[in-house]
């Protein structure tokens, strides 16, 4: 039941998305010029990009693309039309749908942004599979929690100062996480060390994520 | 918490004081390198997190209490728990600044706890941030009910797991002599519990006058 509701708002959101490609194209050129900003910035030449920071920018340009991706997630829609998806579907169906639909575009969108950004700014990663995975969890944790945190901005007229209020303090352990379990697989250590980090990762996902689940229904009954 | 309104707790929150802060500074001490007489730091700075955590908990069983019911009172509750909460919270992280200076030689060195009790007096600023910008009083307490359920449930990993899994300056961390290691003599026992109690009650005591405050301008307001 919940599942084929999920089901079918994602593809609500997948087809919103196709036909209007707005928050994709929009966050793919932002990325890609952030890329480039840092990139002039930086100088590379002159050999100032050391790995530890390499890791750092990188995910710091994603912290700022997630919330500026995420944040679209309840504006994009008429206050109308969300009243009359909360009229057809459950709250926990909605905030399910809205959080796999923002963890694809985030993988999309980290995917693209990693492509660019080594070519840029080289690539020193030394065991890619892990820093994959590290970017797995990394779409899955932003999204779960910037769609919860843009539920609640939202309510509050919307601005985006308040979403990155709201949100930097909270992504802050998902955001060490991640970082670290990237930092070993740029410096190509064995993957058993990084499993601390790994399930500390996904425990956290699994709270934000449950929370989540019990706490929109209050959110949008508003 | 409407249930406290004796006044016994209070005379025990300020003779438990009254005694932390005497028998704190003057009773002896374990003699330590590098900490020497700044383990003392340990009556004041500590409860302060102890108070914080058990405010804000506070707090946040208010909030969920509110979603619950819907009344506004247990809102005023929750929302002034908070503010004790972060009170305690700037007063443990200025005593902890304080203390670093002396045994660690700066005032920030970069300690997981240090950085992790920064970040939760962020999520609480953000918290009256959200409140100040609605209007309506139940949407108003209905939606920072759910941020501070959600923040509270973010910032528990904060600061229990992540300080757990990296090496920390803090005394009973990374091979630093813990609060067991030098209090075998059990000398600072009997002046902390009393001293954690104690502030603990204090934080209270501030909360409920401020809630009463709050439910005056309420009442006063509703009036006009």
């Amino acid at each position: 039941m919940l599942f084929q509701e999920v089901k079918a708002l994602l593809h609500k959101e997948l087809l919103l998305e196709w036909r209007q490609r707005y928050a994709f194209n929009g966050m793919l050129l932002y990325v890609t010029s952030t890329v480039i900003v840092c990139y002039m910035s930086f100088g590379v030449r002159s050999g100032m990009l050391t790995p530890p920071v390499w890791n750092a920018l990188f995910w710091i340009i994603m912290l700022f693309t997630a919330v500026n991706a995420v944040a679209k997630s309840f504006l994009q829609e008429a206050e109308g039309r969300q009243l009359y998806y909360y009229m057809l579907a459950s709250p926990q169906g909605i905030i399910l749908a809205k959080i796999v639909y923002n963890a694809l575009l985030m993988l999309l969108l980290t995917g693209v942004g990693l492509l660019f950004y080594s070519v840029v700014l080289g690539n020193p990663v030394q065991d890619i599979g892990l820093f994959i995975v590290a970017m797995l969890l990394a779409a899955l944790s932003f999204s779960a929690t910037f769609t919860m945190i843009s539920g609640i901005a939202q309510k509050a007229g919307n601005n985006s100062t308040l979403m990155a209020v709201l949100g930097f303090p909270v992504i802050v352990p998902t955001l060490l996480m991640v970082i670290r379990i990237a930092k070993n697989a740029m410096d190509g250590l064995d993957r058993s060390l990084s499993l601390d980090e790994l399930l500390t990762l996904l425990a956290i996902n699994a709270i934000i994520v449950t929370v989540s689940l019990l706490l929109f229904p209050y959110l949008w009954r508003s | 918490m409407e249930k406290l309104t004796h006044w016994w707790w209070k005379g025990l929150a300020a003779a438990l004081l009254l005694y932390t802060v005497t028998a704190g500074l003057l009773l002896d001490a374990p003699r330590l390198p590098i900490l020497n007489e700044t383990i003392r730091a340990l009556h004041f700075h500590v409860p302060m997190w102890f108070g914080m955590l058990g405010l804000l908990l506070l707090s946040v069983i208010y909030s969920v209490r509110y979603l619950r019911t819907g009344e506004l009172r247990l809102d005023r509750h929750a929302v002034e728990l908070a503010n004790a909460g972060l009170v305690f919270g700037i007063l443990g992280i200025l005593s902890g600044m304080f203390w670093a200076y002396y045994t660690w030689g700066d005032y920030w060195s970069n300690d997981p706890k240090q950085n992790a009790s920064a970040i939760g007096l962020l999520i609480y600023l953000a918290y009256f941030v959200l409140r100040s910008s609605f209007e309506d009083d139940h949407q108003r307490a209905r939606i920072s009910s759910v941020y501070n359920i959600f923040a509270f449930a973010a910032l528990v990993p904060l600061l229990f797991i992540l300080p757990r899994l990296t090496s920390s300056l803090h005394p009973g961390n990374g091979g630093n002599p813990g609060f067991n290691a030098y209090d075998l003599d059990s000398k600072l026992r009997i002046i902390f519990y009393p001293a954690v109690i104690g502030w603990f009650l204090l934080g209270l005591w501030l909360a409920s006058l401020r809630v009463r405050l709050r439910r005056l301008h309420d009442t006063l307001e509703e009036n006009l």
